[in-house]
């Protein structure tokens, strides 16, 4: 049966069929007609952002902490335009989030009206896809349409773009069981010839290493689960990448810390020096390879990903397996365990005992100080007390973002709200917001720089609107603290506008807002400031003022390989040679 | 402190020198993309190749199946064997795209061009241009007392070919629809 009904109404209605909580959205004339659709309904919420990046970014928030698709809608021109970091972040990520934008009407496409943009065609590259609906009997099944290619396969954001005259035309409506979507069904079963002759591998191989990523939280929680048996039956060592940390437990015995340039000695040691690396759902990023040349120069390499195009694209797989990560763990576990599962005790036993010793460096180690908070020292004590509490960390961009990763331990997946591939500042305040709403009871921290933090603190009114407890852990150096180390490892210690000038007092700025504000700068009194943040109910800036010339270890410089990483502030001048010094 | 010593665009398409030194080998691939027919298509195509720095020599682009809103692209791209395998990769997980096919790769296959020639003279270079395009096979579309409008269909070469015998007789003007091809048999 169907039913005529307005595109607006349309538009609501497929939002409840497609199972919509919550949407984060700003009206404006384009989308006038939605938003009186959902003024007069009562299921689906709708959180009034600041800004639309922000709504952007608490979609994103939302998807990743639920593994549910975000749903954003704004208003056309400028409304979808202010979208675009946030969409172009989803993207890089994969995260899955559903942009509604509104649009001027049909006749007026192309007259330069008032708050006119080609939104599709600004969005085209930063969208996995976009539609532009011309007429109302197209909308439902484009919305429905959008949901299943944003969630099915690699995920990613899409776009819908909606004329106002299609907003208000009526037309029947089409359930989501009734929209054709067989076109789009990326295939999620490993290929079992490559499957075995992996599992043959994990039999032989001396020096393994898991390398996780991202696609495995994308792929869900059953990834995880059966990445936590397979790790847990071989012994292998596993380390992540910053999108993939959860998927194994910090706690587990075979972890071995992140990889990459912040990543720790002995992660990025083994995966210099292993003769079988498994890739599992990660894309082999320049911030994880280095120098591509001297990449893990010794080892067969196994890739497992959702994405035809991540496959061979930097580095060449000897061993490509196209699927979904949980479908192909399935499989290679069963196989594996149907062969005997055999590992190379042996060898794994003196490659432990090699990665031990590398662990014995203990690179994350710091000396406390007395006078001044050491960043580090913020992250651990704010690790210890909130441990065994319903957590959820996000993260602005930058040096605090890389402590985080490398000091905050994480037991689950999901529970993990970066911005890796785009490197967003300003993502973590509206991210935090997403995940509030989606986890209302739990304790949602953004560790916060004070640069990034204010690229999007209009955000603070959505918190204290909606009584969202988000705690902002402000690690505060007055720097662009990351910008600052490399001007120092770089550019001959020129710091060009890299110091945060005429900072605002951030007690009185929570206070402004209605928000509690809390400051500290001593470190005898950093555990009871954390306590009183943690403890407060209601949104909270933490203003952690923190030593300012801290440096981010260990860090393996812009073109260097694996090998070749600096551990501290011994020596590092000359450490990045010109040919580094191009790349970002 | 000395200054940086980076040598400017070190490498053609980004900062990231990414290139296998042994593959170096650029090749020439024509593949045929059916992909639907729905607004920006082609513009989501270009866009892949321009945002990803692939090349496009030639590109042509028609509604093939009415029934099935399908389009057949047919594009000429140059790379690294590994470039080639990653726009294949890149084109065949756009959401629109239905199939990518490697005509160069996958076994023989025809391809055609069609283009037309304005040629302008009198005298012996007009008789001369007639009679290389009897050679080529080329009609005459179009006459007047001073020019002549050449149609010639062939292989991209055959027609680079008869440009370069036309340009020294009057060519004025050349239009050419860039490649179309099928791959050979059943």
């Amino acid at each position: 049966m169907t039913r005529a009904m307005t595109g607006a109404k349309m538009v609501v209605q497929a939002l409840k069929d497609q199972g919509v909580e919550v949407v984060f959205g700003y009206p404006g004339g384009a989308v006038l007609p939605i938003y009186d659709e959902i003024f007069q309904q009562n299921d689906i919420r709708h959180v009034l952002v600041r800004h639309e990046q922000g709504a952007a970014h608490a979609a994103e928030g939302y998807a990743r902490s639920t593994g549910k698709p975000g749903v954003v809608l704004v208003t056309s021109g400028p409304g979808a335009t202010n979208a675009v970091t946030g969409i172009t972040d989803a993207l890089m990520d994969s995260i899955p989030i559903v942009v509604l934008t509104g649009q001027v009407p049909t006749f007026m496409i192309g007259t330069d009206g008032f708050q006119e943009a080609d939104t599709v065609g600004i969005t085209r590259p930063c969208t996995k896809h976009n539609w532009l609906v011309k007429d109302t009997k197209d909308l439902s099944r484009t919305i429905h349409q959008a949901f299943h290619v944003a969630t099915t396969g690699r995920p990613g954001p899409v776009l819908v773009d909606i004329p106002k005259d299609v907003q208000f035309a009526t037309s029947e409506y089409t359930p989501p069981h009734k929209t054709p979507t067989a076109h789009y069904q990326p295939r999620l079963k490993g290929d079992l010839e490559q499957i075995t002759r992996l599992a043959e591998m994990i039999e032989t191989a001396e020096r393994p290493i898991f390398y996780t990523g991202g696609g495995v939280i994308n792929s869900g929680p059953a990834a995880s689960q059966l990445l936590r048996e397979l790790v847990d039956a071989t012994g292998f060592p596993i380390t992540s990448t910053l999108m993939g940390l959860g998927a194994y437990p910090a706690s587990g015995k075979h972890w071995m810390g992140m990889l990459g340039m912040h990543g720790t000695y002995e992660a990025n040691l083994a995966m210099h020096g292993c003769d079988l690396m498994i890739n599992i759902g990660a894309r082999f990023d320049d911030r994880i390879t280095g120098r591509i040349a001297d990449f893990s120069p010794h080892s067969k390499k196994a890739h497992i990903d959702i994405d035809p195009s991540s496959i061979n694209k930097v580095v060449h797989a000897d061993v490509p397996i196209l699927g979904d990560v949980a479908h192909v763990l399935e499989d290679l576990l069963r196989v594996w365990k149907a062969r005997g599962r055999k590992t190379n005790a042996a060898g794994l036993q003196k490659w432990w005992k090699k990665i031990d010793e590398w662990k014995a460096v203990n690179c994350l180690s710091y000396k406390p100080s007395g006078k001044m908070i050491r960043p580090q020292h913020a992250l651990t004590r704010l690790e210890a007390l909130t441990k065994g509490h319903d957590r959820y960390i996000c993260t602005e961009v930058g040096q605090h973002q890389m402590w985080a990763a490398q000091y905050l331990g994480f037991e689950a997946p999901n529970r993990w709200m970066t911005s890796g591939g785009l490197g967003t500042m300003g993502y973590g305040f509206p991210a935090s917001i997403g995940v509030q709403i989606a986890h209302p009871d739990a304790l949602v921290i953004n560790v916060a720089g004070e640069a990034s933090w204010l690229m999007n603190m209009q955000e603070m009114g959505t918190a204290v609107q909606y009584r969202l407890p988000v705690k902002q852990f402000i690690l505060n150096n007055e720097r662009l603290g990351m910008v600052r180390q490399w001007q120092q490892l770089l550019h001959g210690e020129r710091y060009s506008h890299s110091w945060s000038e005429s900072l605002p007092d951030f007690v009185k700025l929570a206070e402004a807002f209605g928000a509690k504000g809390i400051k500290c700068d001593n470190p005898a009194d950093l555990d009871d400031a954390i306590l009183e943040m943690i403890n407060h109910d209601g949104p909270v800036i933490m203003d952690c003022l923190v030593e300012k010339h801290e440096n981010c270890f260990p860090m393996i410089p812009s073109g260097e390989p694996h090998n070749k990483m600096l551990l501290g502030e011994a020596d590092p001048a000359n450490a990045i040679g010109a040919k580094g010094a191009v790349l970002v | 402190m000395s200054p940086l010593k980076i040598k400017k665009g070190s490498s053609k398409h980004s900062a990231y020198d990414l290139r296998d030194p042994n593959a170096d080998v650029q090749e020439r691939h024509t593949l045929a993309v059916l992909v639907d027919n729905e607004p920006g298509v082609l513009a989501r195509v270009i866009g892949l190749f321009s945002g990803r720095g692939y090349n496009i020599e030639s590109l042509t682009v028609a509604e093939t199946d009415h029934e099935g809103h399908l389009s057949r692209i047919t594009v000429v791209t140059t790379g690294t064997p590994q470039v080639i395998e990653q726009i294949k990769a890149q084109l065949g997980r756009m959401v629109p795209v239905h199939g990518v096919h490697d005509l160069t790769a996958e076994g023989a296959s025809v391809e055609r061009e069609l283009a037309l020639f304005k040629v302008a003279g009198t005298g012996d270079a007009r008789v001369e241009a007639l009679r290389l395009a009897d050679i080529f096979r080329a009609n005459v579309v179009d006459s007047t007392l001073e020019s002549f409008i050449f149609e010639i269909t062939g292989t991209p070469e055959k027609i680079d070919a008869f440009a370069e015998l036309m340009r020294p007789l009057g060519l004025r003007e050349m239009a050419r629809t860039g490649v179309a091809a099928l791959s050979r048999g059943a």
